[in-house]
């Protein structure tokens, strides 16, 4: 497979805690296992959670590029929460950006105080569609949950990542960086994280 | 991982840039690494800790970034190579040595990695600390790409070396915490035996040929600059722009100049070596244009080095237009992108740039500000802090004398916002609330009535705040010092502390007690557990009414996300939907509206509290606060 534009811009975002960095980093390790040139750019820095946070992947054939995707340049936007998945478009979307979207809700406590409103799923659903050129959706919080710990939900979906066939990533892959960043001990519900992932993931 | 311990000299791997200059110190043969945890920098130490044992080091976590140069320099004057890091707050607390290690000079190669966080994303300011190396002479290196962070670190011990001055490279939040293809070199193996020369002591005083000397190695180092591969031009022959630039900047300036079509109009001079400035090199480049336009994070360095440069060679150069930070073409203060830098660049030159149709902007920019509700930075849900806050609060009113929280450096600095109840007051550096709290402590005499309460955690109290304790005790200060107990340097990634029981590299230390050091220091000292609320709250009323001198209380929880890597939940909570009256109440949602622990939900169906299961950490915190005895919780 190449790469239909180069660099090839991915944005994994979502609510701090989620696991972005790690998902960008598995991810980045498995396309420079391939040969590409990556530049990964986070935005994170104190470790407490709850706030919206991004990694921005470059995948370039060639060349290195700046850790920070320029506006409105996103190829691919993998957003870990739905809220957030709108939230990054707004500064990084545009007609031809591709969306795979994890649809469980994670509240900011603005919402939990009921300083403002967490809107309906299906209309943040509806708003993605209308703003992006395909979308896929999957709970991936929910089947982390029935795995037995939310901490899956980024590997998850990294399992969808692979299964929509947009970029060069394959199982083989996952499981050999997987093997080396990961305890041993850990390596088996991974796996299975990502299989569930690739299992259920759809195109909305 | 891709270790960076492995020696494979010709393979690419993806590392962050913290990890590509600890690769470049391995590269370079360091021995002894040393730093106080801080972002963006705390991953250099960090991973070399992880591979202390195998490649033969000593990496520690000093308790404050003064005492980590102390121990790198000492190292240096044994002959060995050293490494210390620090982020740009860290530089501060550090300066008092290093201007005066500038007139010993060293011996080993000693590298002084400053870690600056333009915005301040993870930090109280957002200094810019290229300053230090003017201040101090010092040889000043700016890497801009992964790979440059790995060389230029290893060039740097060498450079240190042939001048026998610590050399500083000044990294920022996109080149630390910024991953990317790093091709990797030999490891050494061995190095020299260390040996104090007894026959060099390592005296400032006195200070004035110390000073002359200082300046005779920084003119060398003015020659050695020029020869560096670390600055470079790329663009056409004659530029109708020059765009001159370090660090993060370079990156952000190639991506607008190949952005907006005008490889063949700009051209970019990349500097590498930002003090003392290549003149020569720089001279040269500054002939191709007539217009110059700076790109730097965060203070106007790098353009008012230039300028001067320039200043002394102005009749040679002839009459030249500068674009920057002093003429407003770019924002003096915060971090920059590539938005920013395209910007600058498309107005100077005149030309249109749309990266997206303008359609989709005004779709977009709708549904956004439509359905999308803010996030609010809080602490994580279970956090002991939120806890400690709370009884703060609670015990703060009932005392009813206008009492109030000083503070410092921590998670615990979200204390001044809605998820601490907004209880905290003043934020400035490490140990300050404790500082500060002396001097407030002596205030009841020309009449302050309000109690005075200061917060520090943990790890901050061992880096800065004991001298304040000292201080209160001798000075005969009354406050109350809450000590944030959470058992790691949490902030910054959980590092151990002299409190923990273990050292950086894994290995069992002495935990230095925090209720003898306390009470050592004459403190009058209580331990509770922040989760015991009521228990919290009638100690904390307790102490304030305890009108004499310093009182301590050690607020003793771990992090919950350090316990969560440990243990299972201490609790099973959930809301019964029959006891929560929702509305009804009259407790006026306390759980969610005041208390807005992140584990929580208001459900906007039934109008009544859930737990989050996502979310829940299950300290069970909630449920002692709920007046209907609607949460329950059950240990786990």
């Amino acid at each position: 497979m190449f790469l239909s534009k180069d660099p090839f811009n991915i944005i994994i975002g979502g609510v701090g805690g989620q696991g972005n960095v790690l998902a960008s980093q598995i991810l980045g390790e498995m396309l420079v296992s391939q040969g590409y040139v990556i530049t990964i750019g986070e935005t994170y820095g104190a470790s407490q959670r709850g706030g919206a946070v991004m990694s921005h992947l470059r995948i370039s054939t060639k060349d290195q590029f700046s850790p920070l995707i320029p506006e409105g340049q996103c190829d691919l936007l993998v957003s870990l929460e739905p809220v957030e998945g709108l939230r990054i478009l707004d500064t990084y979307g545009n007609p031809r950006v591709m969306t795979l979207l994890n649809t469980r809700p994670i509240h900011p406590i603005d919402v939990i105080s009921g300083n403002a409103t967490y809107p309906e799923v299906s209309i943040v659903i509806s708003k993605i569609k209308e703003l992006s050129r395909r979308v896929w959706t999957l709970n991936a919080t929910e089947i982390a949950l029935e795995m037995g710990d939310p901490i899956f939900s980024n590997i998850v979906m990294l399992g969808a990542l692979c299964a929509i066939g947009v970029l060069p990533i394959d199982r083989q892959g996952f499981e050999t960086i997987i093997r080396d960043l990961l305890p041993s001990r850990l390596l088996e519900e991974n796996l299975k994280a990502f299989d569930k992932g690739r299992e259920k993931v759809q195109e909305s | 991982m891709s270790s960076i311990a492995q020696n494979a000299p010709g393979k690419t791997v993806l590392l962050m840039g913290n990890e590509a200059i600890a690769r470049g110190a391995l590269e370079a043969g360091v021995k002894v690494c040393a730093a106080y945890p801080g972002n963006p920098s705390s991953e250099i130490i960090g991973t070399l800790a992880k591979v202390a044992g195998e490649m033969g080091l000593h990496v520690e976590w000093s308790v404050n970034e003064k005492v980590a140069l102390e121990v790198a320099a000492a190292a240096s004057f044994a002959g060995l190579r050293g490494l210390c890091a620090m982020k740009q707050n860290g530089l501060n607390v550090a300066s008092d040595f290093l201007l005066n290690l500038n007139l010993t000079g060293i011996g080993g190669g000693l590298v002084l990695v400053v870690a600056d966080d333009p915005s301040g994303v993870s930090s109280s300011n957002e200094e810019d600390s290229r300053i230090y190396a003017k201040l101090g002479d010092l040889p000043l290196l700016e890497p801009a790409t992964f790979q440059e962070a790995k060389e230029m670190t290893k060039t740097a011990f060498e450079i240190s070396e042939q001048l026998g001055l610590p050399v500083l490279i000044r990294s920022v939040t996109r080149v630390s915490h910024a991953r990317g293809n790093v091709s990797l070199d030999e490891l050494p193996k061995g190095g020299p035996k260390p040996r104090f020369d007894l026959s060099r002591p390592r005296c400032a005083f006195p200070a004035l040929p110390n000073h002359k000397l200082l300046h005779e190695r920084f003119n060398k180092a003015k020659q050695m600059v020029e020869e560096l591969p670390f600055n470079l031009y790329r663009g056409p022959e004659k530029p109708e722009l020059l765009v001159v630039t370090s660090g993060s900047g370079y990156m952000y300036s190639l991506e607008a100049v190949v952005n907006l079509g005008l490889r063949d109009k700009v051209g970019i001079l990349k500097m590498g070596t930002t003090w003392p400035l290549p003149e020569n090199f720089l001279l040269k480049n500054l002939k191709k244009t007539d217009r110059i336009l700076f790109i730097e994070e965060v203070d106007p360095f790098l353009e008012n080095n230039v300028k001067e440069t320039y200043a002394q060679n102005c009749i040679a150069l002839g009459l030249k237009s500068f674009f920057g930070k002093a003429s407003k073409d770019v924002p003096e203060v915060g971090e920059l992108n590539p938005e920013i830098v395209t910007h600058a660049i498309q107005k100077l030159l005149n030309i249109s740039y749309e990266p997206r149709p303008a359609d989709y902007v005004q779709r977009v920019h709708e549904a956004a500000s439509e359905i999308v509700p803010a996030r609010t930075l809080g602490f994580c849900a279970g956090c002991p802090h939120r806890a400690t806050y709370w009884a703060v609060k609670v015990a703060l009113v009932l005392d009813g004398r206008g009492g109030f929280v000083l503070g410092d450096i921590g998670c615990y600095s979200l204390g001044a916002g809605p998820s601490g109840f907004g209880q905290m007051k003043t934020l400035h550096a490490m140990g300050s609330g404790a500082g500060l709290a002396c001097g407030f402590g002596q205030l009841d005499r020309f009449g302050l009535e309000q109690p005075v309460v200061a917060v520090c955690g943990d790890s901050t109290f061992y880096h800065a705040a004991m001298p304040a304790l000292v201080n209160a005790y001798y000075n005969g200060s009354n406050f109350l010092l809450l000590l944030l107990d959470n058992n790691a340097t949490a902030m910054t990634g959980f590092q151990p502390h002299p409190g923990t029981g273990s050292t950086a590299t894994g290995e069992t230390a002495p935990v230095v007690d925090l209720k003898a050091v306390c009470e050592g220091f004459g403190a009058r000292v209580e331990v509770v557990d922040p989760f015991d609320v009521s228990a919290t709250v009638e100690t904390i009323l307790k102490l304030l009414q305890d009108e004499k001198g310093v009182k301590v209380l050690i607020l003793k929880r771990d992090c919950a996300l350090v316990s969560a890597k440990k243990q299972k939940s201490l609790y099973k909570v959930e809301v019964d939907q029959d006891r929560c009256l929702g509305e009804s109440c009259g407790c006026n949602r306390l759980c969610t509206r005041i208390f807005k622990c992140p584990g929580l939900m208001w459900d906007s169906k039934t109008e009544k509290a859930r737990i989050d299961e996502a979310i829940c950490t299950g300290c069970g915190v909630c449920a002692e606060i709920c007046p209907a005895s609607a949460i329950q919780k059950e240990v786990a």
